[in-house]
């Protein structure tokens, strides 16, 4: 087996990108390969100017509680997501982009951050990876 | 061989981790590098993170919260 771990980011909401990108970061830094499989409203997150853009998953609050913890992890000294995915794409993290999800919900690639986007796939790329991973994750 | 300086004071997980990565891959074989920070769980992470990658941990103090985190590459 690999020392890799495969995450499916499912999610759109703040809390969740943030699980999936601080454990994907951790991954890496701690010497593992990682790919993050976006897909339904976490691949909404990829489209630009989207990446901050979810609610809290509880507490939102029609955005109040959203801006009390951003506040919190400020002063806490918590990083962006901005720098997140930059670090995740700078230590070699790959991002892989459903395809199927483009499809139902009118994503263009140019609606995308194809920048840091490796692969436009399906569950067979993503099962590719996962079968050969240490680590799964569903977020 | 150089000696590579990180000042992760302040910063919060997983960012001390994220930076000893990066400046670690930046290093040639032999450099030294020295990781500054305050978040607790880095202190004992980031040499788990050193086991992990095989690389040689030199030493681990701490002084007032302030913990200092030396590597050789």
């Amino acid at each position: 087996m690999a020392d890799k771990a495969t995450i499916i980011v499912h999610s759109g909401e703040m809390d969740k990108i943030y699980s999936a990108l601080i454990v994907a970061n951790g991954a890496l830094a701690m010497g593992m390969e990682v790919s993050l499989f976006f897909t339904f409203w976490g691949l909404q997150r990829l489209k630009k100017g989207r990446l901050e853009k979810g609610p809290l998953s509880k507490m939102n609050m029609l955005g109040l509680g959203k801006w009390m913890i951003k506040r919190k992890m400020k002063q806490a000294g918590a990083a962006s997501l901005e720098r997140l995915l930059q670090d995740f794409n700078e230590l070699g993290g790959r991002i892989l982009a459903c395809d199927m999800t483009m499809e139902i919900m009118g994503v263009k690639k140019e609606d995308l951050r194809e920048d840091l986007i490796s692969e436009y796939c399906a569950v067979g790329t993503y099962i590719n990876e996962a079968r050969e991973s240490t680590i799964t994750l569903f977020i | 061989m150089a000696e590579i300086k990180v000042d992760c004071t302040g910063e919060n997980c997983p960012i001390p981790l994220v930076e000893t990565r990066k400046a670690l891959r930046k290093a040639k074989v032999g450099d030294l590098i020295e990781i500054i920070g305050t978040h607790p769980s880095s202190k004992k992470e980031i040499p788990m993170a050193v086991k992990a990658l095989r690389l040689e941990l030199i030493d681990v103090q701490e002084n007032d919260g302030v913990w200092k985190i030396r590597i050789r590459r």
